[in-house]
């Protein structure tokens, strides 16, 4: 039989027939985004709250009674989980992912709904079980985010009976309802491409999306197994990871197991991880920029083969976040010179990020602002991490603030404002209403000068020595007497962060409401998911006929086009093209006919 | 597609042919999506596999204990003298047997022979369920009369009894998996479900039996000779 591309095949959807079908067991792609995007966030906020918890403790010790050592050591281990697997990583992935993919390649769907449904409920059972923690006796596990062994299966250790098997199990949940979903995704992006959208005619957004989820598909399962082996640890007594270990005068039941391979079980999943944060954070925001500043991007093809490049890097740099594990020297030679290597297709990408905004148009809109703030952000975690990078200097760093404020500046906030660019950028389309502009821009620079204030002096408490995960530091020699003095001021910045969050909520929610209705394409983006139909797009996305494309999706400020945007969908005949210098225009004929 | 554009891509052999098809930037690459899927999901699965085997070496290099001699403990007796493990090379065969008879269904799909594809399908699924049946006994035996247990055994190193438990109970879950889902396949062919479509799901099951087979070569491989 000849094969016939997904695009030129008449497709059954599911055609929802009522309310429930509809909102909750939906299988359209858009809802199910919605409804990843909404519980990511709420539990996101769960962590905000924890990590305001034990600011208040490190800034005002002594004054407050709000938490104990042990409720520390949870909110540490929480807050760190949380945010990174069950915010980041659903919402870019699981919400972006799930909203643009489609849209962006010109389909009606995913390739696979009734799965990509599944993922979503997979999702929230894995949440629940991660929130169930908190109730149960022992309350959750306080091993730290990383879950070294042995400490995490010691009775020092708060959670160490219920709390560290829920969070395991719950891992192990998210890492099936991600499989699901990520199947999807990259099979979408393959497959379902409408006419005329080759590969390297994508936008950007859907490339980082892309690779972020072919990372997670390949680094999940090493974490899969660490989580595994480690109930198999906690619930059989096996030794996987557990050597013969003496707690308080007496030997405990284990013999012989190794935790620097839990270390490097982790790890191999840990480091891509950052990526599978970071790459989608790129993708966005090289849209979002682009868009703004009614200028294409500049280098596409450079920043399609960083991305990638940086995905492949990143499966060989994982020990770098072992220097004091205990490594053959040669170890940390290798992997120091790997992480480095990254280094280069990833200033490459801000070098573009800055040449496509020399000479714009630019439009300070809300997004914008955000995207802005962003490379400021990352260009400053980044920085810190070439320090990081290199033993010599990791050693004396390592486990103090500078490596706390080194990655929430990287993989915390950068990626955070890319997700608030990002959502005012498409809330016009998911909710068809615009939002406060005002307000948001207050939000931004809350945000943005929130978050320096209270990472920049990190950066100064760390050089000095001051180690992180300390319930209360008291008094030492090594530590100036400041240093109470800046957690006390990173503190109420932090609080003063926290609140202004309310902001994006109070927005969102008054702009459903209130906001004027939005223009179908109220930015001048070319990209498909602005030449929907319906706004917001309806169930099938496309009306009859999908969208045929006919150029890349950077066609900004053409000289001679009758706008400043020639939308991807646009036909040669009607406006010209200008990419020869990306697209031979005979081989993009023949690719037409095809 | 116009005629002239589908011979101006038809593909070429060899390594030129795998470079052409690669960057040519095709809008869509020939292959059903359902295949595609398959194909990343048991490149994940290999990474998990992968990580598992690689701690099983580790963990066999970090215990103190010395590792106990497979080849004795999964010997069986028939008429005396024991044979060194007879069970896991029956095993081994019977699995790679299926795979065979998988081949063969994949075959009969693409010639629409409804009748003898769902007879191999059904003959694979039986040779499935067979191997699983030969493992509950291994576990059986060992649980019961060798006193093997996760956390320690009586021969050595407590690591081979975990490894043993978590490597093959994961593997035998696999190919219970494979058995109801090749079972469900088969059902669906039967009520006329691929008629239309195509019978690409068969070859797509058979992706996903082959790879349960190739592992379990690895896992005898490293776990049982090594």
């Amino acid at each position: 039989m000849a094969y016939v591309p997904l695009a030129d095949q008449e497709l059954e959807l599911h055609h929802p027939h009522s309310w429930v079908t509809k909102y909750v067991w939906s299988q359209d792609h858009k809802v199910i985004a919605i409804q990843y995007g909404g519980t990511a966030i709420a539990v996101g906020l769960v962590a905000l709250v924890l990590s305001l918890l034990m600011r208040m403790q490190l800034g005002f010790p002594e004054t407050f009674d709000l938490i104990d050592p042990n409720s520390y050591y949870q909110s540490v281990t929480m807050h760190g989980m949380i945010m990174v697997i069950y915010l980041l990583t659903a919402l870019f992935l699981g919400g972006f992912g799930n909203y643009l993919i489609p849209l962006m390649c010109g389909a009606r769907d995913m390739v696979f709904p009734f799965m990509n449904m599944l993922s979503y409920w997979v999702y929230l059972v894995s949440v629940i079980i991660l929130l169930a923690s908190f109730f149960v006796g022992g309350g959750p596990t306080g091993a730290g985010w990383t879950l070294y062994p042995p400490q995490t299966s010691m009775a020092g250790t708060p959670g160490h009976d219920m709390g560290i098997v829920l969070m395991l199990l719950s891992l192990a949940v998210f890492i099936v309802a991600f499989t699901m979903g990520g199947l999807n995704y990259v099979v979408t992006v393959l497959q379902y491409r409408c006419r005329g959208l080759t590969m390297m005619r994508l936008p950007l957004a859907v490339w980082g999306i892309f690779v972020a989820t072919v990372l997670g598909l390949f680094a999940f399962p090493a974490l899969l197994v660490a989580a595994i082996m480690m109930l198999f640890d906690t619930l059989l007594g096996t030794s996987f990871f557990m050597p013969a270990v003496i707690e308080s005068g007496t030997a405990l039941d284990y013999d012989g197991g190794s935790p620097i391979l839990f270390q490097h079980l982790f790890w191999f999943f840990g480091h891509p991880e950052v990526y599978i944060v970071a790459l989608p954070a790129f993708g966005l925001v090289s849209d979002v920029l682009s868009t703004h500043a009614r200028k294409n991007i500049f280098g596409y093809r450079m920043m399609v083969w960083a991305i990638i490049a940086i995905g492949l890097l990143s499966f060989i740099v994982w020990a770098h976040h072992m220097y004091v594990s205990g490594m053959h020297p040669y170890f940390g030679f290798f992997f120091a010179t790997t992480t480095l290597i990254i280094a280069v297709p990833t200033a490459l990408k801000v070098y573009n990020w800055v040449l496509t905004l020399w000479e714009g148009d630019i439009r300070m809109n809300a997004p914008m602002y955000f995207a802005i703030g962003f490379i400021f952000t990352f260009i400053h975690g980044g920085l810190t991490g070439l320090f990081l990078g290199n033993v010599v200097i990791d050693l004396p760093l390592s486990d103090t603030y500078f490596v706390v404020a080194h990655f929430h500046m990287v993989m915390g906030v950068s990626p955070i404002l890319v997700l608030f660019a990002a959502l005012y950028h498409w809330f016009p389309k998911m909710s068809g209403r615009m939002y406060h502009e005002g307000m948001a821009k207050l939000h931004f620079w809350c945000t943005f000068l929130g978050t320096y204030a209270i990472y920049l002096p990190m950066h100064y408490l760390g050089i000095h020595g001051v180690p992180r995960r300390y319930y209360a530091l008291g008094t030492t020699e090594f530590m100036v007497p400041a240093t109470q003095d800046a957690n006390t001021a990173i503190t109420i910045a932090a609080l003063f962060v926290g609140i202004s969050q309310l902001l994006f909520f109070i927005n969102v929610f008054w702009s459903l409401r209130n906001g004027e209705k939005a223009d179908p394409n109220p930015w001048g983006a070319n990209t498909l998911e602005w030449q929907t139909p319906d706004t917001p797009p309806i169930h099938g996305n496309w009306g009859d006929k999908l969208p045929t494309v006919y150029r890349w999706a950077y066609d900004y400020s053409v000289p001679g086009a009758h706008e400043d945007f020639i939308p991807q969908n646009t036909p040669e005949s009607v406006e010209p093209t200008v990419d020869e210098e990306h697209f031979d225009p005979d081989q993009d004929q023949s690719k037409a006919d095809l | 597609m116009s005629e002239a554009a589908a011979t101006s891509m038809a593909p070429s052999d060899g390594v030129t042919g795998l470079v052409d098809d690669w960057t040519a930037d095709k809008q869509t690459y020939h292959v059903p999506w359902g295949k595609a899927m398959m194909w990343i999901f048991l490149v994940s699965d290999t990474f998990i596999f992968t990580c598992f085997l690689t701690g099983y070496l580790n963990v066999r290099m970090t215990t103190t204990q010395p590792w106990p001699p497979q080849s004795e403990i999964f010997a069986l007796s028939f008429g005396g003298a024991p044979i060194p493990l007879i069970l896991i090379a029956i095993m081994t065969f019977v699995l790679i047997t299926s795979s065979g008879t998988m081949a063969l269904a994949v075959n009969y799909g693409y010639r629409r022979d409804k009748f003898r594809t769902i007879m191999f399908i059904c003959a694979t699924a039986f040779f499935g369920a067979t191997f699983v049946g030969m493992q509950v006994y291994e576990w059986s035996k060992l649980i019961l009369e060798e006193g093997v247990r996760p956390w320690g055994n009586p021969f050595g190193a407590p690591q081979f009894g975990s490894v043993f438990f978590m490597v093959t109970g994961f593997h035998g879950l696999h190919v219970s998996a494979g058995v109801i889902y090749l079972l469900w396949v088969a059902r669906r062919i039967w009520a006329g479900h691929y008629d239309k479509k195509g019978f690409e799901i068969v070859e797509i099951a058979g992706l996903y039996w082959h790879f349960v087979d190739l592992v379990w070569v690895f896992i005898f491989a490293f776990f049982y000779l090594l």
